[in-house]
This record gives structure tokens, C-alpha cells and sequence, in this order.
């Protein structure tokens, strides 16, 4: 069976970067994009990629079609995806979006999975690296009517159903649900193929489509800012108040004596 | 009008969870504060007799579900058993553990009632009137606090963010069946097998120390002087999301935004860089101490002791110290 997949992925700018280049503008409720920051594809949004495209080798058929909401540079998740060997690409892009919480950016998804029409398979990275929030998955899933799964570690289509082990702080469930489903990924899959050079020269031809607001039957009081169920009243860095007591010796044995006296001083060993 | 502080309720072994207690503890601070009750949704089958240890760990008023539908938990069955509490008591705020029931369950049930849900947070608090949240975003480099303009409000609460209170078997309460009418056809997500990875040892939630190894620890077999260290301290062995992504280390003893949240008394934090996505799991340890050959590595930022050296070498001498120490 051709299965048509859909995977939602976000662009955020690198969580690798060094903790030191992050800064928040606490008046404007946001954080300040620090230079040389790269914008990446959200790490689990990239294992979701791969997540599809194992289903598609494993079943020897398939589409995958990339959407991303975001602003015009969200254009090169998109395009990451599809040089990992996806097929197809949307971009949701409109002023209209902006300053949105989970709740407006899964109904943009979710009315623009239902203009694409058909599709067995939605996927999505467990949580954003930015606002690690783990809810738009769950949230396009309620919209479109169909079951969901989250924190999938594997996931294989059989006969209409998808199985999925499903991460648990303890083990794993397997869980089998009908399709069309959608699924959240979790880095427990895998890490996701990286592009050959010839693949990121196919994708740089490939066609992203671009949709408004209006494209998907939605008007600025539905999505974005005005639509918004979580407010934003703070937006801080949390101060560490720890002083750090770094201990010295002339020899590893020294230095671990000492620390081992200093627990007993302070009563923790 | 919404009125009550609504806890759905989690068990494990037969008895309320720890995390439930937690999250009635939270429930109840803000409750107080609003001059509202602490409600308690109770789903399983088989469950009700557990609605008297809600009452004296806070709850005020329990509604039980239960239904032989709910044995196991699904999505769509316990999302439809609570879209029909959460009618019924018509709470302000409907608030759940940071687990995998409430990662899978409140998300869908937000949506379900036409909002979105606030995930892993660390407060709940009452202001003018509102209940609001705080909640860590960017891999725990930044904290956000939310109100909702919607009603309810949905969160889940992060494991030992929170203290319980006091369990007092003299508190009064009240009991209230709920049918939700489940129709086994419509629970589309079904759970097929289950595999637990049992620990060895210690857990790590219980642990009073752990010695836990990072991406410079560079290799399964550099974890066995970890070990070592933690049997010599009664503790257990963690690691980051690095170490067993590489494979070094089990799943089970991940340690961070995406694992176990860890609240020791000591915390041995060996080869960890201290990215914000791994400290998010330990900054409830009372004593951190890094050992890290890199000076600048942002985890001396939050430990009270360090030493900056290979842990090849300071490791053998640690435990021959702590040896000592216990002898």
C-alpha cells in the first residue's frame, strides 16, 4: 500500500549553542536571537523525518510531505527534510502567525493536513527544542479526529495499523492503533540520515509550496496573537545561586582527599 | 462558574503514586488561596477504594471512574472519561504529573476542550484571582510564566517540583461515581504488550547519591569506576541523554527533560558538559560536584563543589577516598 505520510517539523535556532550566547528580553517577553546562531530543524523534528522515511524503506512505497510553520527562513527545515529524501514541501507562512501558542499553530496544521487531503500518517518530533512545550502533536491529532501516540521510540505499519513502542520512564508499551494516526517521535529512535551532498542538490530544486492564513480558510482572529489560550506574562533566566568551591591538589589523590573531607566537613558524605 | 482545583489522579502498585500526592500538595496551596476545593479525578478499574487516600493526601471531593475499560490506560478512553469529570465538576484548573500518562493524556484532553495545556512545570500559583504557571522552556535556560485565557486550565507538574502534604487519615471528603459511558469501539489506541526494564539496585528516583557520566565519560566501559563509586555510596548510576544515545547506558537511567527528574542529596556530575536539557533533570539535588577536565564547562555554574581534571584520574583516587571515608 502507498502510504501517505505527513510530518510537521519547526525551525528553532540551535539548542547546541552555548548557554552563554542565550539571552532573554524580559520587557519584550522574548529571546534575543544571538548572532551566529544557526537556525536548525528541531532536533526530535529531524528524527521524525527519519522516523517516516524507515517506514517508507521498510515498505518499499510511500509519500512524505514536509510542513513547517514559521517565517520565510523556515523554508530550509523544510528543505533539510526534503533532502533527507522526503518528497514534498509546505510552508505556512504569514505575518498572521506570528506570536501564536500550540493551540493556534496545530490548528494551521491541522487545516493545512486536511488540504492536502490524503494521508495515513502524521509525525511529529516529541516536544520543540525551543519552547519544549510536547503538545502540538496531541493538539492536530484531537483536530483532524484521529488516535494518537506519543514518545515513540519505533514505529512500523502493518495492515492498516500502526504499532508503536512507546518510551516510558520505566521499559516500554506497544501500542497498535487504525489509521490514519498520528505519532510523536522521540530521540530513542535514532538518529536521523544526514543528507548527501547530491540529495541537498535535488531538494535545492524541489517546490515548497507556500500557504497564508487565508489559503487555509483562516482569518488573523483564529490564529496567531489574537487566538492565543496560554498567555505570556513572564519571560526569565533563572539566576543560579550556586557558588562553585573548585578544589586543587598537587596529585588526583590530593585533590580527591580533599573533596572527599569537604563533603564530611558539610555533612553530605 | 468554575470553581475547584481538579488532580488527576495516578496509581502505581495498588497505591496513589508519589507524584499524585505532589501534585494534590500544589493543589492544595493554591486551592487554599482561591477559597476553592481540591477535586480529584480517579480512572481505573478497580480503583475506588484508593478515593479515602486521596481525601488524606488533600483531596476534598473525588470523582471515580471506574470501568473495566480503563484497566489499561489508553488515549482515547481516558481522554473521554475525563472530558465527562471535567463537565461534571466544572474546575478552574485540572492539573496532572509530568509522566507517561500525563505527557500522552493532558495535551489531548486541552484540546479536546477547545484549549492547550502547560507541560513540566515547576509552580502553580494563584494571582489576582487566576491560576498561573511557571514552566522552564528552552532547555531549562529560560522560565515562563503563563494564564490562560481559557478555562480551564491544563498542566502537568514536574516530579519533586512539589511537596505533598502530610497524609492525615482524619479528613473528610466526598465520593462521587461518575459514568463516563465508554464504548469499548471507540478506544482506537490499544496497549499490545509491555516491557519493563527492571533496575538493577537502587532506583534512581529513591537514590540518595548519584554518580552520573556524560559524553566525556567515551565509552560504555569508562562507566564501571562510576559504578564502583556508587556502590561505595549506596547510590545509583545515571547518565545523560549523550551517553545513552551512544549506547553506554540504559534508557532507564536517562537523567533530564527528556528522562528521570533526580533529587538526591549528592549528585557526582563526571564528564557532563551541564547542557541545560541534562541539568533540568538533577537541579534538585541539594549537592552537586562536577568533575570535568574543561574549566569553562557550564556545569561548575551549578555545582557547589569541582575539580577540573580527567575523571580517568581523579575517579580512582575518589573512591579509594570515599573508601576510606565509609570504612
Amino acid at each position: 500500500m502507498a502510504l501517505n505520510m505527513i510530518v510537521c517539523v519547526k525551525q528553532v535556532p540551535d539548542p547546541e549553542a552555548p548557554a552563554s550566547a542565550f539571552k532573554v528580553d524580559e520587557a519584550a517577553k522574548r529571546v534575543i536571537p544571538a548572532g551566529g546562531v544557526a537556525q536548525v530543524v528541531s532536533q526530535f523534528d529531524g528524527i521524525a523525518v527519519e522516523a517516516a522515511l524507515r517506514i517508507k524503506d521498510a515498505l518499499g512505497d510511500g509519500k512524505i510531505t514536509i510542513i513547517s510553520m514559521g517565517p520565510a527562513s523556515a523554508r530550509d527545515a523544510i528543505k533539510h527534510g526534503l533532502a533527507m529524501g522526503a518528497d514534498e514541501g509546505v510552508l505556512l507562512c504569514d505575518d498572521a502567525f506570528e506570536n501564536g501558542d500550540s493551540y493556534t499553530t496545530a490548528l494551521a496544521l491541522a487545516k493545512a493536513i486536511e488540504k492536502i487531503g490524503e494521508y495515513d500518517l502524521v509525525l511529529f518530533g516529541r516536544q520543540a527544542t525551543d519552547w519544549d512545550a510536547g503538545t502540538t502533536g496531541s493538539g492536530v491529532a484531537e483536530m483532524l479526529g484521529i488516535p494518537s501516540v506519543t514518545l515513540a521510540k519505533s514505529v512500523t505499519v502493518k495492515d492498516g495499523k500502526i504499532a508503536v513502542e512507546r518510551v516510558l520512564l520505566e521499559g516500554y508499551d506497544t501500542i497498535e492503533a487504525p489509521l490514519p494516526a498520528a505519532v510523536t517521535i522521540s530521540n530513542e529512535l535514532g538518529e536521523p540520515r544526514y543528507p548527501k551532498l547530491q540529495q541537498i542538490m535535488q531538494a535545492a530544486r524541489k517546490q515548497v509550496t507556500t500557504w497564508t492564513a487565508a489559503d487555509l480558510g483562516l482569518d488573523a482572529s483564529q490564529v496567531g496573537r489574537q487566538a492565543v489560550r496560554l498567555n505570556l506574562e513572564r519571560l526569565f533566566q533563572p539566576v543560579s545561586e550556586v557558588e562553585c568551591e573548585v578544589i586543587e591538589g598537587e596529585t588526583p589523590e590530593e585533590t580527591a582527599q580533599k573533596l572527599a573531607q569537604r563533603l564530611r566537613e558539610e555533612k553530605i558524605l | 462558574m468554575a470553581n475547584g482545583i481538579m488532580v488527576v489522579a495516578e496509581t502505581s502498585g495498588g497505591s496513589v503514586a508519589p507524584i499524585t500526592t505532589e501534585v494534590l500538595g500544589a493543589a492544595r496551596r493554591v486551592a487554599d488561596q482561591m477559597g476553592q476545593p481540591v477535586q480529584a479525578a480517579l480512572l481505573g478499574s478497580g480503583v475506588e477504594g484508593l478515593a479515602k487516600d486521596l481525601i488524606a493526601h488533600g483531596a476534598d471531593q473525588v470523582y471515580v471512574v471506574d470501568d473495566p475499560l480503563l484497566e489499561k490506560y489508553s488515549n482515547d478512553g481516558y481522554t473521554a472519561a475525563m472530558q465527562k469529570v471535567v463537565a461534571q465538576a466544572d474546575p478552574a484548573a485540572v492539573l496532572g504529573g509530568q509522566t507517561d500518562v500525563g505527557r500522552d493524556l493532558i495535551p489531548r484532553l486541552a484540546f479536546r476542550l477547545g484549549s492547550t495545556a502547560a507541560m513540566d512545570c515547576l509552580n502553580v500559583m494563584a494571582q489576582d484571582g487566576k491560576v498561573m504557571v511557571e514552566r522552564p522552556c528552552y532547555g531549562g535556560n529560560a522560565r515562563a510564566i503563563h494564564s490562560f485565557n481559557t478555562s480551564p486550565v491544563l498542566a502537568t507538574i514536574r516530579s519533586k517540583a512539589q511537596d505533598p502534604l502530610p497524609r492525615d487519615d482524619s479528613r473528610q471528603g466526598q465520593v462521587t461515581k461518575v459514568d463516563a459511558g465508554l464504548d469499548a469501539s471507540a478506544i482506537r489506541d490499544k496497549i499490545v504488550a509491555h516491557e519493563e526494564v527492571a533496575e538493577e539496585g537502587i532506583r534512581l528516583e529513591d537514590a540518595e547519591v548519584i554518580v552520573a557520566g556524560g559524553r566525556g565519560i567515551g565509552s560504555a566501559e569508562g562507566f564501571a569506576i562510576l559504578e564502583e563509586l556508587a556502590k561505595v555510596l549506596g547510590g545509583a548510576v545515571g547518565a545523560t541523554r549523550a551517553a545513552c544515545d551512544n549506547g553506554w547506558r540504559p534508557v532507564s537511567e536517562q537523567i533530564g527533560l527528556t528522562g528521570k527528574i533526580v533529587g538526591p542529596t549528592l549528585y557526582f556530575a563526571v564528564g557532563i558538559s551541564g547542557a541545560s536539557q541534562h541539568m533540568a533533570g538533577c537541579s534538585g539535588a541539594k549537592t552537586i560536584v562536577a568533575i570535568n577536565k574543561d574549566p569553562e564547562a557550564i556545569v561548575f555554574k551549578s555545582s557547589r563543589f569541582g575539580i577540573v581534571d580527567d575523571y580517568k584520574k581523579v575517579m580512582p583516587a575518589l573512591l579509594e577516598a570515599c573508601k576510606k571515608l565509609k570504612a
